[in-house]
């Protein structure tokens, strides 16, 4: 899932302190289960806006709304009346979130309540982990499912680099390095004689170096198309 | 000979080599640069320069590489993965080449966090590279070099020849997979290896073991590092916090004693804890050479290159080896 954490409260009001009529607009998947952009999250940033706004004598409107996710216009239609009557929406779902409602809202600006963090897992109860970078060219086969992408500090190949001291990174001592757990990794699995072949020079095309991507699913389409031109035909027919 | 280079020469000729470092100066001054190559020339083979250690801004490695060689001091320019990507890294290349540069050492490099550690505020907000890693790099190097190509395909009207280097931490963890991590190295095509900082001979000597076995110390030039210990804190501190690095404790006992030697006089606590650091540097360097399949030492006197000189010439390794051409 996409791992958000919430902006501070000093931030969100700087960057909404000068509009009348404020939405907060949660989403229910992902940056809720990270407490940072849910229902929830999105009425207590209400609640403080308002505090804050008669605090400093401002006249502002706040409230707050959810829906289950940001990523699927199906979603977000059944609001986007409501989304209307509103000079600001601060949205707390991820940046995929706001660009997406951008896209769509016409003149009204979305802005950003939440930091979008990384793709990650809940390791305990309010405690999130990094695993994966979203490189597009996935190799966890080669490397006992631990992604050096994502959890080296230097993205290497062909670790360990000479910074590994007691399986920690040279970054710091509460970062693993993911690199001692790769090894450990294939020891366990019995394979870690395929650490040796040399990893060769990446092509980084698929990754954000190739610039922004999309993933096109051409049945899918063509099937979505067909739909399309039966209703144009049946349209024409009336 | 694929470089041609002195220290290519030197090891090819059977004599260890010895290696020294030289760390460029955070200004844009190059007489420190010209000032530290003349304090090194003739007592090493060829002197690393470092690429922003520490990931500090410094003079280019290339750069100050350049302004060494001018001096006659020969450079074994480094080269981090860390600031550049494939693109720029062989351009670099082949200006270094173009400055009659000939030896190269591959690195990931220190971490940009490391920049903002002690006085200073560093850029640890910096974007990091790592478009390729240093086994990667190698090859890199070595397919410029001996198929005249880049990375991409591309031909090469004149190859960059260099002799090839690769750092190498013997006594990291996990310790076990250490000499895999040399076998990707020398596979990938280091001619040369610089190894960490080592302290504890008996623990080096079971890895070197391991790495005859696995015929490496045939099929690449190991030079086994020491770093120039001054004080009995800098042991310690080497002990508990720098990677790949354990100091036994009778060396920093050692220490600690020359340092109590001194009383309560400060210089004097200074100068005993020196005089051990190197005395104990020249049974290093001893206890290394004596290592089968050992070719040589890189001798790294951190902001203490005068003490190379005095090392060098103690441990019977001056004068360095000439060769006429």
């Amino acid at each position: 899932m996409i791992v958000g954490s919430q902006k501070s409260i000093d931030e969100i009001w700087n960057m909404v302190k000068d509009f009348k009529k404020v939405l907060v607009f949660g989403c229910n998947t992902c940056v809720a289960i990270s407490h940072a952009g849910g229902g929830k999250e999105a009425e207590t940033i209400a609640t403080l806006l308002r505090m804050r706004a008669s605090q400093e004598g401002k006249s502002m409107e706040v409230d707050h709304t959810d829906v289950m996710r940001h990523c699927e216009p199906e979603y977000f239609e059944p609001v986007m009346d409501e989304l209307k009557k509103y000079d600001l929406i601060l949205s707390t779902a991820c940046g995929v979130g706001v660009n997406f409602l951008s896209q769509r809202i016409g003149k009204i600006p979305v802005y950003p309540g939440v930091n979008t963090s990384f793709y990650g897992a809940v390791e305990a109860p309010g405690q999130f982990v990094e695993l994966c970078a979203g490189c597009g060219n996935c190799i966890l086969h080669l490397t006992g499912g631990i992604c050096p992408v994502a959890r080296c500090s230097k993205t290497l190949m062909n670790g360990p680099c000479g910074g590994t001291n007691k399986g920690k990174c040279e970054i710091g001592p509460e970062v693993d390095c993911a690199w001692y757990l790769i090894v450990e990794r294939m020891k366990e699995l019995g394979t870690l004689d395929k650490l040796a072949e040399i990893q060769p020079v990446r092509n980084w095309s698929t990754s954000r170096d190739g610039g922004p991507r999309r993933v096109s699913l051409e049945h899918i389409r063509a099937y979505e198309e067909g739909e399309a031109r039966k209703s144009e035909t049946a349209g024409g027919n009336k | 000979m694929k470089s041609g280079s002195n220290l290519e020469k030197v090891i090819l000729s059977g004599n260890p080599a010895v290696t020294a470092e030289l760390g460029p100066p955070m200004s844009a001054d190059p007489h420190e640069v010209i000032k530290k190559a003349n304090i090194l020339k003739g007592f090493c083979d060829a002197a690393n320069i470092t690429d922003c250690q520490t990931a500090v801004v410094r003079i280019s490695s290339i750069a100050a590489a350049a302004l060494a060689y001018r001096e006659g001091l020969e450079p074994v320019m480094q080269m981090t993965c860390r600031d550049r990507n494939r693109i720029a890294i062989q351009a670099d290349l082949l200006g270094a080449a173009a400055l009659g540069l000939k030896n190269c050492l591959c690195l990931a490099g220190d971490h940009q966090k490391f920049s903002a550690a002690g006085r200073l505020k560093g850029h640890p907000g910096a974007k990091n590279v790592y478009d390729v890693d240093t086994c990667q790099l190698v090859g890199i190097l070595k397919k410029m070099r001996d198929e005249g190509l880049q990375e991409g395909g591309d031909p090469l009207e004149a190859a960059p020849k260099f002799f090839v280097g690769a750092s190498w931490t013997p006594m990291g963890d996990p310790i076990d997979f250490r000499p895999v991590n040399l076998l990707k190295k020398v596979n990938a095509g280091a001619d040369f290896i610089q190894t960490q900082g080592i302290y504890d001979i008996e623990l080096f000597r079971s890895q070197m073991e391991k790495i005859r076995n696995m015929g490496l110390h045939e099929r690449t030039a190991i030079l086994g590092g020491i770093i120039v210990p001054k004080s009995a804190m800098m042991l310690k501190y080497m002990d508990s916090s720098v990677a790949g690095v354990s100091v036994p404790k009778a060396l920093i006992d050692r220490m600690n004693k020359a340092k109590a030697a001194a009383g309560d006089d400060k210089k004097k606590m200074r100068e005993l804890q020196e005089a051990e650091g190197l005395k104990l540097t020249v049974e290093l360097i001893h206890q290394i050479l004596e290592t089968p399949g050992v070719k040589g030492v890189h001798i790294q006197a951190i902001e203490w290159e005068t003490a190379i000189e005095g090392i060098v010439k103690a441990a019977g390794l001056y004068p360095r080896p000439t060769f006429t051409e």
